[in-house]
């Protein structure tokens, strides 16, 4: 039955109404929650794949094959990342990967491969435990990380270990292009400890011996007699002379992507620029807005608790610090595990700084601060 | 790693303690009431500790069961004419309601779960199939309730408004009627429970605005609409032939799952043995004292496990009183220390057949619809002294 609901040639909008009207027989449940129960794929409401291979690609990174269940929402562009929810010790993980290759069709298997950190639960758990056939939840792809729809022809790309992944689906996605633009020049430089912990490095070399647009240059920090160090911005115009020509994406380490800011911003070439970072740049430090006073009141009503709080302070570690037993999940304004019911005032998102917040909104604690007396229904 | 605490409130904000304690609020026996917190506090971490794979298979193998049980039960109602499907049909519904009334419902809106962090799973964004929308619960259980546990005047559970249940409350002529009250209301629970959630009361006390009044009973309303539709018109509907069985079938497990909800929750609080407290007594109430009370204004249930099960674990109604967001699959394997611990500190640990405490309860509202004469408050002194 779940493979004849997944072949459905119907269309979307009649499956959408379809479930609307069941939902009158199911209520309060979805028809979805019952959907869930022949195949976990089938659910709309908390969309999930099912992972189908499992690849090592070196002895720290796994490639794993996903399956995507319906109502997910598929990457449009080469680039962009997923938030990948998996289940360890009965609790709900939420982390992002950059898919490695370009979209393909709706429903078609997506790749994401998976550095183990060697303090990391849950990247050591995907990288190393999980199994073909397992289910994982996902959340929708997104991500400005890609080339604009009309790609420069002269591309610099630069990445440092895990940071290929994103850089990866572009350079298939450019692969998978047949007559590339005339004068379309690409050059990768790429970081890695040496040859063998290098991810994807035998197919960039393949790729750099048979395209003739594509160019790549390893860095290898670990190997050789004497060790290179890292990668730094000072020596890419050796590297690439016409840097400043080029634009440029990267991903890595934030150390390497705050060294390439620092110096195309002073060559006045900001814009240039595409960076990926896999972890968020950090907040706005505390009293962004001037103001020098403590902060402002905010209260926990449910929890009877009232505290203090600077504006730039995420509503997360104002209750955690107060004692106030907060729902949180990512920390990073992704999987809205951390939603709370505003009852009065409004919040800053501290990503963006927009103001905003009705009373009854749910509100991602983790990225919204006070912007004023504000009161949760914690 | 993330440093998240992910569980819900556990017990609810108290006030700071004071230095010293009011004598008034003095427990029996001149209990040790901070060494009895700590101790109970150990048993909460311990579960904690342990809290992971198992206790999640737990909940979605009843999740499971519960969505399996009510197909079946639907299914089978749709052909009801045959006398057999009708019988089993209405079986599985009742259990599957009753399941997902008190094991799934009252226990994820609890935020037993909330430490999956699974949306779907989660106090946040569960809804029951109950009239009551689940914020209005929420609010009168988790908060209320389960903060102001039988202190009469804050407690509204504590007769929930019509029925007087301890001798703390006013007596009213009224109160002679809530015998018949009491019985009628119990087939109509859920209904009776979507009426207590809108507050009416606090509304004339103006603890509650006529606004938020109007806005919750648009949204009973609508909710109880949506859920009579279901049981009352569609499904019957779909049945064809067997629209009527298929409709009486659903109206008896509506009906069998009120009068189980009303039995359990009934015997939580209500029979022998259960204190009351006044708000003189919970001045200045530690935390310690909070447990204190929780475990006084608490009784349990003996059973097997399945009686558990379907009793939402409420028959360990002292556990989940004391540790409201512990994982209810939990509250059996930490009875016996909890009253060990209890009778360690001569705290009365409340317990008896389902028979025995329901028949207790009923002597109570029985007892209660009497004025207290001063003539019978003297004999019971006198009783009491003697005994």
């Amino acid at each position: 039955m779940a493979r004849l609901l997944h072949r459905s040639a119907l269309s979307e909008r009649v499956v959408r109404l379809v479930l609307g009207a069941a939902g009158r027989l199911t209520t309060p449940l979805l028809p979805d929650d019952y959907l869930a129960m022949a195949d976990p794929l089938l659910s709309r409401r908390w969309p999930a794949g099912r992972v189908e291979e499992v690849r090592a690609e070196t002895s720290d990174a796994t490639t794993l094959v996903i399956r995507p269940g319906h109502g997910w929402r598929p990457a449009r562009r080469a680039g962009q990342y997923v938030p990948v929810g998996v289940r360890i010790g009965g609790v709900l993980h939420w982390r992002t990967y950059s898919l490695t290759a370009p979209p393909g069709r709706p429903g078609d298997p997506f790749t994401i491969t998976v550095r183990a950190l060697p303090d990391g639960r849950v990247s050591r758990h995907l990288a190393h435990r999980l199994q073909p056939g397992e289910v994982l939840r996902l959340g929708p792809a997104q991500g400005d990380f890609h080339l604009p729809d009309a790609p420069p022809r002269r591309l610099l790309l630069l990445t440092a270990g895990i940071g290929i992944t994103p850089v990866m689906a572009i350079l298939r996605a450019l692969d998978s292009d047949d007559r590339p633009a005339e004068g379309t020049d690409v050059l990768l430089v790429h970081s890695a400890p040496d040859p063998a912990r290098t991810v994807f490095g035998p197919e960039l070399r393949a790729m750099a011996e048979d395209l003739p647009w594509f160019r790549l240059y390893e860095h290898h920090t670990r190997a050789g007699a004497r060790p290179a160090g890292h990668l730094t911005p000072e020596q890419l115009p050796a590297l690439c002379p016409d840097w400043r020509e080029r634009d440029t994406w990267a991903c890595g380490p934030a150390a390497l992507l705050e060294s390439a800011e620092r110096l195309w911003a002073a060559e006045g070439l900001a814009e240039r620029l595409h960076i990926e970072r896999f972890r968020p740049p950090p907040l706005l430090p505390s009293d962004a807005t001037g103001s020098a006073a403590p902060g402002v009141p905010v209260q926990f009503a449910a929890s009877g608790v009232e505290t203090a709080a600077g504006t730039g302070t995420p509503l997360l570690h104002v209750g955690e610090a107060a004692g106030v037993a907060m729902p949180s999940g990512c920390r990073m304004g992704i999987c809205f595990g951390c939603v709370s019911p505003l009852l009065h005032g409004r919040v800053r998102d501290l990503r963006t700084g927009e103001v905003h917040g009705e009373p009854g909104d749910l509100i991602q604690t983790c990225v919204s601060a006070a912007s004023g007396p504000v009161a949760l229904d914690l | 790693m993330s440093t998240a605490v992910t569980t819900r409130p556990t017990v609810p904000a108290l006030p700071a303690p004071s230095d010293r304690p009011d004598p008034s609020a003095a427990p029996p026996h001149g209990t040790d009431t901070e060494a009895l917190g700590r101790e109970l506090d150990r048993i909460r971490a311990d579960v904690l500790a342990r809290r992971g794979d198992e206790d999640a298979r737990y909940i979605h193998t009843v999740v499971a069961v519960h969505r399996r049980l009510e197909i079946a039960g639907r299914a089978a109602l749709a052909v009801s004419l045959l006398p057999p499907a009708w019988l089993a049909g209405t079986a599985a519904l009742s259990t599957a309601k009753i399941l997902e009334n008190l094991e799934l419902g009252h226990n994820i809106m609890h935020g037993q779960w909330d430490w999956m962090r699974d949306p779907a799973i989660h106090s946040t964004s569960w809804e029951w199939d109950n009239p009551t929308p689940a914020y209005a619960w929420k609010h009168t259980h988790n908060h209320i309730h389960h903060t102001w546990t039988n202190v009469v005047g804050r407690d509204r559970d504590l007769g929930f408004t019509v029925l007087r249940m301890s001798k703390d409350q006013r007596w009213h002529p009224a109160h002679l009627f809530q015998p018949v009250l009491a019985a009628l209301g119990a087939p109509f629970f859920e209904w009776m429970a979507a009426l207590y959630d809108l507050e009416a009361d606090a509304v004339l006390q103006r603890r509650k605005s006529l606004r938020s009044f109007l806005r919750d009973t648009a949204n009973t309303v609508r909710k109880g609409a949506r859920q009579a539709a279901k049981d009352y018109l569609l499904f019957p509907l779909l049945a064809g032939p067997s629209a009527v069985p298929c409709l009486l079938g659903n109206f008896t497990a509506n009906t069998v799952r009120s009068l189980w909800a009303h039995t359990v929750i009934f015997c939580g609080h209500f029979p022998d043995g259960v204190r009351s407290f006044t708000e003189e007594e919970i001045e200045d109430e530690t935390r310690g004292q909070w447990y204190l009370r929780q475990a006084l204004g608490s009784a349990n249930l003996e059973g097997g496990a399945v009686f558990h099960v379907l009793t939402g674990n409420l028959s360990h109604q002292i556990e989940h009183h004391l540790f409201p967001d512990l994982p209810s699959n939990r509250y059996a394997e930490i009875a016996p220390r909890v009253r060990e611990v209890l009778t360690a500190h001569d705290v009365p640990y409340t317990t008896g057949p389902l028979l025995k405490q329901y028949a207790s309860t009923w002597a109570r509202i029985c007892r209660m619809a009497l004025p207290d004469l001063p003539i019978t408050s003297v004999a019971r002194r006198v009783l009491a002294a003697a005994s």
